[in-house]
């Protein structure tokens, strides 16, 4: 009978000739990520040693990665001490994936890992942080555990008592209209599929909207599946992650490509025509709570949040940078933006996006996960109530459990940021069209067409006519 | 036997169990302060003592979900928490088995804060309703790391027996 994809790797890295679903396998890990919470993994990995009468040593520093992303710079002495323990442990054990403070290669970890190569296809890689889900994008099988998990990890090279997981298909087909994005593929897929629809399984990506997407697409997607409850997202790989991998991660030995098998048996197939999907909004408090922007329209905000895991990539920043350039953000709203790291930070910089963000008014912040999970930065006031482009909008989620956190797209955020209320990204642009067209003469400094996704800088190519060769 | 302290719906979010805010904080010897510590009323039962050690949390569907934070579990074992819920998000229920929280799958649970429960035979009795509710096993692969109490135990028992 044949696998899917992740069967596919999970039979390789135990060894097996082949697994159904339900086996209990005991993967080899190629990748093992963790951040701060890598504090409470040397706890838990050291107490593993105890009494051993053997030397506490992770079974393969090359393949253990650790980024500080969660609160950078830190925000408190505590949080100083937990980096200051990771650091000794690192320099100790010979950690070489080792992404600290930095301006040069800081940033999330789920962007770190991407770019700086260390996810490859056919992988298995764990880390101790749930939205790992991400690193499917590039065809690997990537997913979230906990610290104790990790120690048995960094002690063992494996990952105990894995059961082979069932796999959802899901299939999206058809051009995604303008200010449409993979983000709102995916909350819309959430909202079919609820927040524990997919608890357990894979979801597998298949379809020409996803063959046509960047690698940036594909992160979005896989990142938030685990909202859907999933072990994890995977997008089987192709041409378009030998180039990312080629060009932007820097990556020269590229192993073989592999796809699920033509008869792999599926536990549930879902269909998305992407062509008649509308900008979606996730209301408080749980992330399958989706509703077309249609339903939210007049919701005042008091804060815009850009950046995340999620949404903090280049093409976010551009096309956010588009709506808002030669506009401002509405009074009585603080925008903040912050990219996925500081490679993007700097290529936005380049590019004038975080200038255009500062004249119209948005705080530009450094990389991390900060604002996202109420950590550092960016709290919310009692009964506030924020438009964010990051992936959990629970209760307390931004800090403050009296207030509440809407998810959408960067275009949706963008937008609602000129107005000071959830704004469908596509009305801005129609009414703004009139307007030029009423006047006459250009009232915009722009030329007309240039709040369109630009073409050159955009790597995601699904809301263009002309795909992706 | 032991009574119900906290009756909780579907959907609840490590967030609610472990606010991100907390996070710094990793220890299982200090993590419990902070339980469900945006329910100010339960936290403050919790550390005034007011709940019995074996005391039972029921919840709905998808306990659990979100973040891999372990700290909503291990939060609850340092009060001797146990968690019947209708089933649990997949990280949250494997951190829960490797730091030894007790868990129970009842997918029909009926119970509120208050009712004495009794587990028999991988059965929930709730004493005060006068009803009874069938389990669903934990996952046949965690069993021989609950059996060791735990996956710090597990690991360590492999490492000494040489099966590294």
């Amino acid at each position: 009978m044949g696998m899917t994809m992740v069967q596919k790797i999970l039979a390789k890295a135990a060894g097996l000739p082949s697994v159904k679903v339900g086996d209990v396998v005991e993967p080899k890990v190629d990748l093992a990520m963790s951040h701060e919470n890598g504090a409470l993994v040397i706890n838990q990995f050291n107490e593993i040693y105890q009494g051993t009468g053997q030397p506490a040593n992770v079974w393969d520093p090359s393949r253990i990665a650790i980024i500080f992303d969660h609160r950078v710079p830190a925000e408190s002495s505590k949080t100083a001490t937990n980096q200051k323990k990771i650091r000794e442990f690192v320099a100790k054990q010979g950690i070489a994936k080792f992404h600290d403070i930095r301006g040069d290669e800081g940033g999330i970890c789920h962007q770190i890992l991407p770019e700086s190569g260390y996810d490859l296809p056919g992988q298995v890689i764990v880390g101790t942080d749930s939205h790992t889900t991400s690193h499917g994008a590039l065809g690997a099988f990537s997913f979230g555990i906990g610290a104790t998990e990790m120690a048995s990890v960094w002690a063992l090279g494996k990952v105990l008592n894995v059961e082979v997981p069932g796999t959802i298909k899901v299939v999206v087909n058809g051009t995604l209209p303008k200010y449409v994005e993979p983000k709102d593929i995916i909350l819309h897929l959430i909202g079919k599929l609820t927040a524990e629809g997919a608890n357990y399984k894979v979801i597998e990506f298949h379809g020409e909207t996803v063959r046509k997407m960047s690698t940036s697409g594909r992160l979005v997607l896989c990142n938030m599946t685990v909202e859907a409850g999933a072990t994890s997202g995977i997008v089987p790989p192709d041409k378009e992650i030998v180039r990312y991998l080629k060009q932007e991660a820097g990556v020269k030995n590229i192993p073989a490509l592999f796809g699920p098998d033509a008869d792999a048996q599926y536990e549930q197939v879902v269909e998305i025509d992407a062509s008649k999907l509308e900008p979606q909004i996730a209301f408080p408090h749980t992330v399958d709570n989706v509703k077309p922007v249609g339903a939210a329209k007049g919701i005042k905000v008091q804060q815009i949040v850009i950046g995340s895991c999620t949404n903090g990539r280049l093409d976010d920043l551009a096309i956010a940078a588009n709506i808002l350039k030669g506009k401002k953000v509405a009074r009585g709203v603080r925008m903040l933006v912050f990219p996925a790291s500081t490679r993007i930070y700097q290529q936005a910089l380049q590019k004038g996006y975080l200038a255009t963000f500062m004249k119209a008014g948005a705080v530009v912040m450094n990389s991390g996960c900060g604002p996202c999970l109420g950590v550092h930065q960016g709290a919310l006031a009692d009964g506030d109530k924020a438009l964010a482009t990051t992936n959990r909008n629970f209760k307390g989620r931004m800090g403050n459990p009296n207030a509440e956190v809407y998810l959408s797209s960067s275009a949706t955020a963008a937008a609602s940021a000129i107005t000071g209320e959830i704004t469908d990204p596509r009305s801005l642009t129609a009414s703004k069209a009139k307007t030029a067209k009423a006047a006459k003469k250009p009232i915009i400094a722009r030329k007309p067409g240039s709040v369109k996704r630009s073409t050159s800088n955009v790597k995601r190519s699904t809301g263009k006519k002309k795909g992706r060769k | 036997m032991a009574k119900v302290a906290l009756k909780l719906g579907d959907d609840i979010s490590t967030d609610i169990i472990y606010p991100g805010r907390y996070m710094a904080t990793v220890l299982p010897t200090e993590t419990p302060q902070f339980a469900f510590v945006d329910d100010a009323e339960f936290n403050k039962k919790l550390k005034a003592k007011q709940v019995e050690p074996g005391s039972f949390i029921v919840a709905g569907k998808n306990f659990g979900c979100g973040s891999s934070r372990e700290q909503a579990a291990s939060c609850l074992t340092g009060w001797g928490l146990k968690v019947i819920a209708k089933n649990f998000a997949r990280i949250f229920l494997q951190n829960s088995i490797n730091v030894g929280l007790n868990m129970v799958i009842c997918p029909n649970i009926e119970a509120d804060e208050g009712d004495e429960i009794e587990i028999v035979n991988g059965k929930v009795k709730n004493i005060t309703k006068g009803k009874e509710f069938d389990t669903v096993p934990l996952p046949k692969a965690r069993q021989a790391i609950i059996d060791a109490g735990g996956l710090i135990p597990y690991t360590r028992k492999l490492i000494t027996s040489g099966k590294k």
